[in-house]
C-alpha cells in the first residue's frame, strides 16, 4: 500500500470497494478512481493509441491522456472515462481499454516494434496499390486499431438533462483567484455562480500544503466558501466544468451530477448541460503543468510533479517510495520537501538549470538533465546526465515539471489568440479576448498565491465594472508569494531514443522533426500530419511542448512560429448531455389535433405531417392492407360523405382597412375584389418568383379575412406577411395573427354532406343560400362556428370550423352523422388519391423549384396590379417550353402501375440523364377510374396531351407506358362540387 | 448570442429568425429593371466587419428586426423595428 | 524536380535510415515578379485547380497564394464526405464527374487520402421524402452513377442501432450510395499541392492578396503582402473570402458567407460503418479510421466570417443524433470548429468568366465543397485554360440568378442561407 497516514482530506473511515480489470480493491471515500488505484500500488492502467505502449497516471486532472477507462455500470459501459476525474464509490467496476487480451499481455505492442516505419504519416505514403484494396484490406486493418474504449451497439438510456441560468458574474474556478474574485464579486449583491470543476472548491488550495491569512489553505478556502454559500445572490456549482465561451456571455457547463454516486436517487440525470448566461465573468481555471521531452519519458511512473504532490497531500497517497524530480523550475522543490515529510526518499532534484537552488535536505543536480528510463511496465531507473557525467539511479516514481501552462483555453473560444510570455515561457490571455471575460491567478500567467489572491480581486472589480457595479474591494489575505523562476526546457537534446510529447497518440519529438523536415512548418500542418493534439486531452499536456519543439528544429522563436489555440469543448461532453432531451420523441414537439384521441380510438394508423400527427387511413375489419381501406374510403367521399379533420392547415387572421392591399401583394391574383361571404383558392409566390404556397381565404368582414395556407408552409407564410406588413408596408393598417391552434376545423365532404351537416347545424344550410366558394358564420348547439364551402376532393364539399375546445365533440358529431349517411372517417391516403383524381396540387407538386407557368397558372398572375414575386417570375428562366410543365399521365401499356421519383422518358429513348424530360410527383389508385393515376412534370408537357410516353423507376424497377393528359382525371368541369 | 428586441428586451438568439442583408428592406420598383432586381434579390456586400441584417422574432412577439452587428466579432450594436426603418426610408 | 516517389519500400527505407532523408511534401519558394496564372486561394479547390492546369493543359508557370498556410479553410474544417447524389441536370453530371476523379485520385497523386467508398446512406421519414429521394436515386442511376432504396427492414439489418421504434420521425428507409464515402480531408490538400509542386508549380504560403490590378477591363496581376505579381489571369478560388476578394475587383458577387460547424469524438472502437444521414433536421454522421466520429448539421444561419459557432446549432445537432442513433451518447465530443461557407442564393457554385478579362471566379460550394474538389479544378483549370467552360460545369454561371436558370436542389429559394 502506498497510502500514508495522516495526510489528505480522504475519510479514512468510509472505506470503498472497487473493481479494476476483474480484482478487487479498496479506497476510500474522497478518493478519485486514479489516487485509490496508486494506493493499491496499480501502476500500469492504459496502452497508448499506436504502438500499445503502457501507461500510467500522469495527472490528476481533467486533462489526462493515460488513464482513460471504461465505467461499467451493471453492463452500461461508459468509454474513455478519466481515471483522475472520476471519483471513487462503493462497488465501482473499471476496465482498461485498447489491449488485446489483456492490459499487461497486449500483442498489440508489436507495433511498437515497427515504429520506425509509423512515424509521421507513414499512411499517407502507402496502401495505395492496388487502390480496391484500400477498403477490402488496408482500411479494416487500420479500422480494427481504431479508438480507444468501446462503444455498445445499444440506446444510450443514461438520463441527462439541459438546464439554463443567468447571473452577473460568473466566476470559473475556485482556487485562490476565484474564491477571492467571487468573494469581491457577492459582497455587492450581484448574482454570482461560482463553478468548479472539481468536486470541491480550493483548486491548488486543497493540495499545495500553503497558508492562507494564517490558517491552512484548505481552511480558508472553506471559510469563503462557506461565506459564500450562505449568501442567497451565489450559486456554488461544483463538479461542473465550464466547457464553452460563446457570444453575448453564453457560456456552456457541464456538471456531474450523479455518476460519482454508488446509487444515485431515481430522478437523477447522469449529467446536466448548463446554458449560462451572464453580464460578465472571471476565468480562474488555473494552470496545467506541462511534461518535458525526455527520452523513454512515456514510462508507468513517470508523473507531474504537482500530481504526485496532489496525490500525496490531498489523497495521502505516495505515487512513489523512491522518487527523483526532474524540472525547470522552483515548483517542483517544494515536492520534495513534502515527500520527505511523509516518509518517501528522494534520490534527487534534476534541475535543468545551472543556478538551481540548493537543499541541504534532499540531493540537487543542477545543470542536469534526465537522458532516460528502463524499465518494463513501470519505470525502475532513470538516467541522469550531470557535469558531463551520465548515470542511472533507481527510482519507482520521477516527478516532473515544464514549468506551467495558463488554462485560458475559454479565452480562446471566440478566436483570439494568446500571447507569449517569456516570463513564465507559456501563452497567456490577451485583454478582451472574450469580451466581459477577465483572466485571473494562474489562468492569467499569475504564479503565487499571493499574486493569484490580488488578481482575484482586481479582476473581480473589473467584471463589475463592466456592468457598472463598483465593489468595496475586500482586503487582500496574506500568503505566500514565492518567485516563480523557470528556464525553458522543452526537449533534452543529445540524448537518443524517442521523447514523447503526446502521451496518447504516441506522438514523438522525432516526429515534428519529420514534419518540420517534410516542409510541414506551420504549427497546424505540423498537428493534422503527426496528430499531435489530437488525442483526448485536446492537446492541454503536449500542445505548448510540440510548438516549442517545432520552433527549435525551424530555428524560429516560439511566437514567430505560431500560437495554440482552444476550440470548445474544454472537456470532451458526452453527445448524450449536449444532445439531452432530444431521445426518441422528446427532438421536436408533437402537435395532436383536437379529434386525435377519437381518431386513436378507431386505430388509424398515424403518419407525421410537420410537427403533426394525421390519420393515415381508418381499417375496418376484414381490411388487410391499407389500399383496402384507402379505397373504400374513396369511394365512400364520392358515393356518400367522408369526414377529415383539416385543423393542420394553417389559419392566419388578416384584419384592418389595408387587408385586401396586403393579400393583393401577397396573392398573385386578386383578393380586394372578393365579397363578404365569399372565399378564393389563392396562389403565392416567393419574391423569387417560385410557388411559395396555396390555399384559400375566406372574406369574413370588410376589413376581415380568414387566409389558410398548408400544413408545411403556414410558418413560412405567417412569417412572409409579417415581412411584407412590417419590413415592406409597415404604413399599411393591418394585423395578422396565427389562429391555427385556436380553430378546429374538418372537411366534410360527398354527395351527402349537406345531410350531415343539417343534422347538427342550429340553423340548415340550403344550396342556394350557401353556393360553392361561399363562407359564413353558424352555430351548432349554440356554439358559433364559421363554415366554408370549399372542396379538397372535387366533392360537395364543406369545411366547419369551430373553436378548438369544442373540436373533440363536433367531430363525434360529424363522425355519427356521416355513419347515419353510410359515410365515415378518411385519412390521408384516401385524401390524397381524391386530390389526385382532380389534379390539386400539393407541396409534392410545388416542390420550391415550380412556377405558376409550371403548374398551369400562369394566367393567374395578374397583370393589374404588382405582387411578391411578379418581376422575378418573369425571368426568361422561370417560363417557356423548355421548362417542365404539369400533366397527368395514365398506365397504358402491360405494366399498371406508377411510381413517384420516377423519371419520364419519350418511349424508345435510353433511361439516361439527357433523355430525362421529367418526373413523377404523385401516384395513386383511382377507385373510381380503376387505374393508377400519377400527376408529373414533364418538358414542354400542355403540348404533349395524347402522347405516349415511358416511365423509368430504376430503384423500383418498374417501368411502364403512359398516355399523357391534363392533371384533372375526374370531373373535369366541377360540376359535382357546385351542385 | 443575445439580440435585443426593441419590443422585448434581450433574448437568445434561438427565439430569432435570420433572412440575411437589411437590402431586404428595399424593394425595388416592378420596372426597376433586371439589373436592380438581381441586385436586390441575389448580390450582396457580404461585408467582413459591420454590417446590417434582418431578423425576425419568430419566438417572440413577430416583429421583424435590423440588427447592426459585426460579422467578424458578432458584436451587436443596434437593434431597431424593421417598420421604423422602412418608415424612414433608411 | 527530383520528387519522391512514395511507396511501401521507400517507408522501409527511410525507416532503417532514421527517417531523415524525407523530403518536402512541396517547396516553400520566393514568388517570381510575374507567372502566367495566379490562383487566389490556396485550399482544395485552388490546389486542384492549379495542379490540373499543370496536368491537363501544360500550364505549370502558376503560382497559388494562400494567405495562412495549404488547408486552412473549409479543406481541413468538413466532415469529408464526398458522394455524387445530386440530382438536377447540371449538378448530376458535374458531381459525377468528380467522384469518377475521387476513385483514381491517390494513383494520380501519389499520396493516400484514404477515399473510403464506405457508402452513404440517407434516411427519410415519411413517403413524400421517399418519394423525392426516388427522384434523386434515379436522377444518380441515369447519370450512371449508382443508388439504391433500402426498405425499413434491410435498413435494419445494416444500421441496427438506429431508433427504429421511438424516434420522433419513424425511419422509413433509406437512399444507398454506395460508392460515396468519406476522405482525410487534409490529406487532400497535400496531395495536390505536392502534385501541383512536382509539375512547377508554386506554392506561395504566408501571401495575402490585398488588391487586384486591372487595366483597361483587364487584368495585370495581384498586389500581395509579399509585393506585387503580375499574371496574364487570375483565379479568385477564395471559399468563404469570395466576396472580399471579388470586391477587390470592384465586383459583387451573389454570396453570403456563413459559419458551418462540425464536431469529432473522442476516439472509439469503430461502430458506425457508413456515412449516415439524417433526413428530418440537418444531422449527419460516420466515424474516421482513428475512431472519432465526424459529425455535423445545418448552417448557425446568420452571416458571418467567424470561424466558431453558438451552442443553438450545436444542441440541434446532438438532439438529432440522439433521437436517430442513441448509442452515440457516451461518445464525448472532443473538439467543435467552423467553417465559411460561400452560400449562394440557390445552393450551386460558380465557375465562370467575371466581366473583367483574365479575371476568372470558382465560388459559391455552400457547404459541398470537398466533394467537388477534383471536379472545380479540373473545370476551373478548363475555363482558364480554354476559356470556354467544361461541360461538366456549363450550367455554372454567375448570369444565371439574373436569367432565372437557378440550379435549388433544396428547393428553398433565393435566401442565401437556406442551401
Amino acid at each position: 500500500m502506498m497510502r500514508v497516514a495522516g495526510r489528505g482530506l480522504i475519510d479514512r473511515e468510509t472505506p470503498l470497494g472497487f473493481r479494476f480489470d476483474g480484482r478487487e480493491y479498496s479506497g476510500f471515500a474522497g478518493d478519485t478512481l486514479a489516487s485509490a488505484l496508486l494506493a493499491n500500488g496499480v501502476r500500469l492502467v492504459g496502452r497508448s493509441f499506436k504502438y500499445h505502449r503502457p501507461r500510467g497516471i500522469l495527472t490528476a486532472g481533467s486533462e489526462e491522456p493515460n488513464a482513460l477507462m471504461e465505467i461499467d455500470r451493471n453492463g452500461d459501459i461508459t468509454p474513455n472515462v478519466r481515471a483522475t476525474v472520476q471519483e471513487l464509490h462503493d462497488g465501482l467496476v473499471a476496465h482498461s481499454q485498447n489491449r488485446w487480451p489483456s492490459l499487461s499481455n497486449d500483442l498489440m505492442a508489436v507495433n511498437d516494434l515497427l515504429s520506425p516505419f509509423l512515424g509521421a504519416g507513414f499512411y499517407y505514403k502507402t496502401f495505395m496499390w492496388p487502390s480496391a484494396f484500400w477498403e477490402k484490406l488496408y482500411e479494416p486493418v487500420i479500422r480494427h486499431a481504431a479508438g480507444l474504449g468501446r462503444m455498445r451497439r445499444v440506446h444510450d438510456d443514461t438520463r441527462n438533462e439541459k438546464a439554463f441560468a443567468h447571473c452577473d458574474v460568473l466566476v470559473i474556478g475556485s482556487g485562490p483567484a476565484g474564491l477571492m474574485a467571487a468573494l469581491t464579486a457577492a459582497r455587492t449583491g450581484v448574482d454570482v455562480i461560482l463553478a468548479e470543476q472539481d468536486s470541491d472548491f480550493g483548486g491548488q488550495l486543497l493540495w499545495s500544503g500553503e497558508t492562507v491569512a494564517g490558517q491552512p489553505g484548505t481552511e480558508w478556502a472553506s471559510d469563503i466558501v462557506r461565506e459564500l454559500g450562505a449568501m442567497d445572490n451565489v450559486r456554488l456549482m461544483r463538479r461542473t466544468t465550464v466547457t464553452g465561451a460563446y457570444d453575448g456571455g453564453v457560456y456552456g457547463a457541464l456538471e456531474r451530477v450523479s455518476q460519482h454516486l454508488a446509487t444515485p436517487e431515481a430522478d437523477m440525470p447522469a449529467e446536466t448541460f448548463w446554458r449560462i448566461t451572464t453580464r460578465s465573468a472571471v476565468l480562474a481555471a488555473g494552470a496545467i503543468e506541462r511534461p518535458v521531452a525526455f527520452p523513454m519519458n512515456d514510462r508507468p511512473g513517470v508523473m507531474m510533479s504537482s500530481a504526485v504532490q496532489q496525490y500525496l497531500n490531498r489523497f495521502g497517497v505516495l505515487a512513489g517510495k523512491r522518487v527523483a524530480i526532474f524540472a525547470n523550475n522552483d515548483g517542483a522543490h517544494r515536492l520534495a520537501d513534502d515527500l520527505m515529510a511523509a516518509g518517501a526518499t528522494v534520490a534527487g532534484v534534476i534541475d535543468s538549470r545551472a543556478d538551481a537552488p540548493r537543499s541541504d535536505a534532499f540531493r540537487v543536480w543542477p545543470g542536469a538533465v534526465v537522458t532516460g528510463t528502463k524499465g518494463r511496465q513501470a519505470i525502475r531507473s532513470v538516467t541522469i546526465r550531470s557535469d558531463g557525467r551520465t548515470f542511472q539511479e533507481e527510482v519507482d516514481c520521477l516527478a516532473m515539471s515544464g514549468g506551467w501552462n495558463p488554462s485560458l483555453h475559454l479565452s480562446c473560444h471566440m478566436n483570439t489568440r494568446p500571447e507569449w510570455s517569456d516570463d513564465i515561457q507559456s501563452f497567456v490571455p490577451r485583454d478582451d479576448a472574450v469580451p466581459g471575460l477577465f483572466a485571473a491567478g494562474a489562468a492569467n500567467g499569475d504564479m503565487s498565491t499571493r499574486a493569484c489572491l490580488n488578481s482575484g480581486i482586481a479582476s473581480a472589480k473589473s467584471a463589475l465594472k463592466r456592468i457598472g457595479v463598483t465593489a468595496k474591494a475586500p482586503k487582500s489575505p496574506e500568503a505566500e508569494d514565492r518567485r516563480y523562476v523557470i528556464a525553458p526546457l522543452w526537449e533534452v537534446s543529445n540524448a537518443k531514443g524517442r521523447a514523447w510529447l503526446d502521451f496518447q497518440n504516441d506522438v514523438t519529438t522525432k516526429d515534428v522533426h519529420q514534419a518540420a523536415r517534410e516542409n510541414m512548418q506551420s504549427v497546424e500542418h505540423m498537428k493534422r500530419y503527426t496528430t499531435q493534439g489530437m488525442a483526448t486531452d485536446q492537446g492541454k499536456n503536449s500542445n505548448i511542448n510540440a510548438l516549442a519543439v517545432l520552433a527549435d528544429t525551424t530555428g524560429r522563436s516560439i511566437p514567430e512560429t505560431g500560437t495554440t489555440t482552444f476550440r470548445p469543448p474544454y472537456v470532451p461532453v458526452s453527445i448524450a448531455a449536449m444532445g439531452a432531451g432530444g431521445r426518441g420523441k422528446g427532438f421536436a414537439p408533437e402537435r395532436f389535433t383536437t379529434s386525435h384521441d377519437l381518431t386513436d380510438q378507431q386505430k388509424a394508423p398515424w403518419i407525421e405531417a410537420g410537427l403533426w400527427y394525421r390519420p393515415s387511413y381508418f381499417p375496418e375489419a376484414g381490411e388487410k392492407t391499407w389500399r383496402e381501406s384507402c379505397d373504400r374510403e374513396v369511394l365512400m367521399v364520392r358515393n356518400s360523405v367522408g369526414v377529415s379533420d383539416v385543423s393542420t392547415l394553417g389559419k392566419i387572421d388578416i384584419q384592418g382597412p389595408d387587408a385586401a392591399r396586403l393579400l393583393d401583394m401577397a396573392y398573385t391574383n386578386m383578393f380586394s375584389t372578393l365579397k363578404t361571404g365569399r372565399v378564393r383558392y389563392g396562389l403565392m409566390l416567393r419574391e423569387d418568383g417560385f410557388v411559395m404556397d396555396d390555399g384559400t381565404t375566406a372574406r369574413l368582414g370588410d376589413n376581415h379575412y380568414l387566409m389558410t395556407t398548408t400544413t408545411a408552409a403556414a410558418g413560412q407564410v405567417m412569417r412572409h406577411l409579417e415581412f411584407i406588413t412590417q419590413c415592406l408596408h409597415p404604413e399599411w393598417d393591418v394585423r395578422i395573427i396565427s389562429v391555427t391552434d385556436q380553430w378546429a376545423q374538418f372537411a366534410v365532404a360527398g354527395p351527402r354532406a349537406r345531410a350531415v351537416l343539417n343534422g347538427i347545424l342550429d340553423k340548415p344550410v340550403e344550396d342556394a343560400d350557401f353556393p360553392f366558394m361561399s363562407c359564413g358564420d353558424v352555430a351548432i348547439g349554440g356554439i358559433a362556428g364559421r363554415l366554408y364551402r370549399i372542396s379538397f376532393s372535387g366533392e360537395l364539399g364543406y369545411e366547419i370550423a369551430v373553436p378548438a375546445g369544442y373540436g373533440e365533440s363536433l367531430y363525434a358529431l360529424l363522425l355519427a352523422g356521416a355513419r347515419a349517411e353510410g359515410g365515415g372517417p378518411y385519412g390521408m391516403e384516401a385524401l390524397n388519391v381524391l386530390r389526385i383524381e382532380k389534379g390539386f396540387l400539393t407541396h409534392a407538386e410545388i416542390d420550391g423549384r415550380v412556377t405558376a407557368f409550371d403548374v398551369g397558372m400562369g394566367a393567374m398572375v395578374s397583370p393589374r396590379k404588382d405582387c411578391i414575386g411578379k418581376t422575378a417570375s418573369e425571368r426568361p428562366g422561370l417560363n417557356g417550353d423548355a421548362r417542365c410543365q404539369l400533366v397527368g399521365i395514365r398506365p397504358t401499356g402491360a405494366v399498371k402501375q406508377l411510381t413517384a421519383g420516377a423519371h419520364l422518358f419519350a418511349e424508345r429513348a435510353a433511361a439516361v440523364r439527357e433523355n430525362s424530360e421529367g418526373w413523377v410527383t404523385s401516384v395513386g389508385y383511382s377507385p373510381v377510374l380503376e387505374s393508377y393515376l400519377g400527376l408529373a412534370f414533364l418538358k414542354n408537357g400542355r403540348a404533349r396531351h395524347g402522347e405516349k410516353i415511358r416511365l423509368v423507376d430504376h430503384l423500383r424497377e418498374v417501368e411502364a407506358i403512359c398516355e399523357v393528359s391534363g392533371p384533372v382525371f375526374f370531373d373535369p368541369d366541377g360540376g359535382r362540387a357546385r351542385g | 448570442m443575445r439580440i435585443k428586441c426593441p419590443i422585448c428586451g434581450e433574448r437568445d438568439r434561438r427565439e430569432y429568425y435570420y433572412v440575411g442583408d437589411a437590402i431586404a428592406l428595399r424593394r425595388p420598383e416592378p420596372d426597376a429593371g433586371e439589373e436592380a432586381w438581381d441586385d436586390y434579390l441575389h448580390l450582396r456586400d457580404n461585408p467582413a466587419g459591420r454590417t446590417r441584417d434582418l431578423w425576425y422574432h419568430e419566438m417572440g412577439c413577430s416583429a421583424w428586426i435590423v440588427v447592426e452587428r459585426d460579422t467578424l466579432t458578432h458584436e451587436i450594436y443596434d437593434t431597431g423595428l424593421a417598420s421604423a426603418v422602412t418608415k424612414a426610408g433608411e | 524536380m527530383g520528387a519522391m516517389r512514395y511507396s511501401a519500400w521507400q517507408i522501409l527505407k527511410q525507416g532503417l535510415t532514421g527517417n531523415a532523408g524525407w523530403k518536402p511534401i512541396w517547396r516553400s519558394p520566393e514568388p517570381s515578379p510575374e507567372y502566367d496564372v495566379i490562383i487566389i486561394g490556396g485550399g482544395g479547390h485552388g490546389l486542384s485547380t492549379a495542379y490540373y492546369l499543370a496536368k491537363n493543359h501544360g500550364i505549370t508557370n502558376v503560382a497559388v497564394l494562400e494567405k495562412g498556410y495549404i488547408g486552412s479553410g473549409n479543406v481541413g474544417r468538413n466532415t469529408t464526405i464526398v458522394r455524387a447524389n445530386y440530382y438536377l441536370p447540371g449538378n448530376s453530371e458535374f458531381y459525377s464527374h468528380s467522384l469518377k476523379l475521387w476513385e483514381g485520385l491517390e494513383a494520380d497523386f501519389n499520396f493516400n487520402a484514404m477515399f473510403s467508398q464506405r457508402g452513404i446512406i440517407n434516411l427519410f421519414h415519411s413517403d413524400g421524402q421517399r418519394d423525392a429521394f426516388v427522384r434523386r436515386g434515379n436522377a444518380m442511376v441515369n447519370q450512371g452513377d449508382d443508388a439504391r432504396l433500402l426498405d425499413r427492414g434491410e435498413l435494419r439489418k445494416i444500421l441496427p442501432y438506429l431508433d427504429y421504434d421511438q424516434a420522433r420521425f419513424p425511419i422509413y428507409g433509406g437512399l444507398y450510395h454506395a460508392r460515396g464515402g468519406s476522405a482525410r480531408h487534409d490529406a487532400v490538400a497535400w496531395g495536390y499541392a505536392r502534385g501541383a509542386d512536382m509539375r512547377g508549380v508554386d506554392i506561395i504560403q504566408n501571401c495575402e492578396v490585398t488588391g487586384i490590378s486591372i487595366e483597361n477591363g483587364r487584368v495585370t496581376g495581384v498586389e500581395t503582402t509579399r509585393g506585387p505579381i503580375r499574371a496574364k489571369k487570375v483565379g479568385m478560388v477564395a471559399a468563404g473570402r469570395s466576396g472580399r476578394v471579388a470586391a477587390m475587383a470592384g465586383l459583387r458577387l451573389p454570396i453570403e458567407s456563413h459559419v458551418l460547424q462540425a464536431f469529432v469524438s473522442e476516439g472509439i472502437k469503430p461502430c458506425i460503418d457508413h456515412v449516415i444521414s439524417f433526413g428530418m433536421g440537418h444531422f449527419y454522421i460516420s466515424q474516421s479510421d482513428k475512431g472519432g466520429l465526424v459529425f455535423g448539421g445545418d448552417l448557425d444561419f446568420y452571416a458571418t466570417y467567424a470561424a466558431r459557432g453558438n451552442l443553438p446549432m450545436v444542441e440541434h445537432v446532438m438532439e438529432a443524433g440522439m433521437t436517430l442513433m442513441p448509442m452515440i451518447g457516451k461518445a464525448k465530443v472532443l473538439r467543435s470548429w467552423g467553417g465559411i461557407m460561400d452560400m449562394t442564393p440557390d445552393g450551386s457554385p460558380i465557375i465562370d468568366k467575371t466581366p473583367i478579362d483574365g479575371l476568372y471566379v470558382d465560388a459559391g460550394w455552400c457547404y459541398g465543397g470537398f466533394k467537388a474538389v477534383p471536379a472545380s479544378g479540373w473545370c476551373m483549370a478548363h475555363l482558364m485554360a480554354t476559356d470556354r467552360p467544361h461541360d461538366v460545369a456549363r450550367n455554372f454561371r454567375l448570369d444565371r440568378f439574373r436569367q432565372g436558370n437557378l440550379m435549388d436542389e433544396e428547393g428553398t429559394g433565393s435566401q442565401h442561407n437556406l442551401h
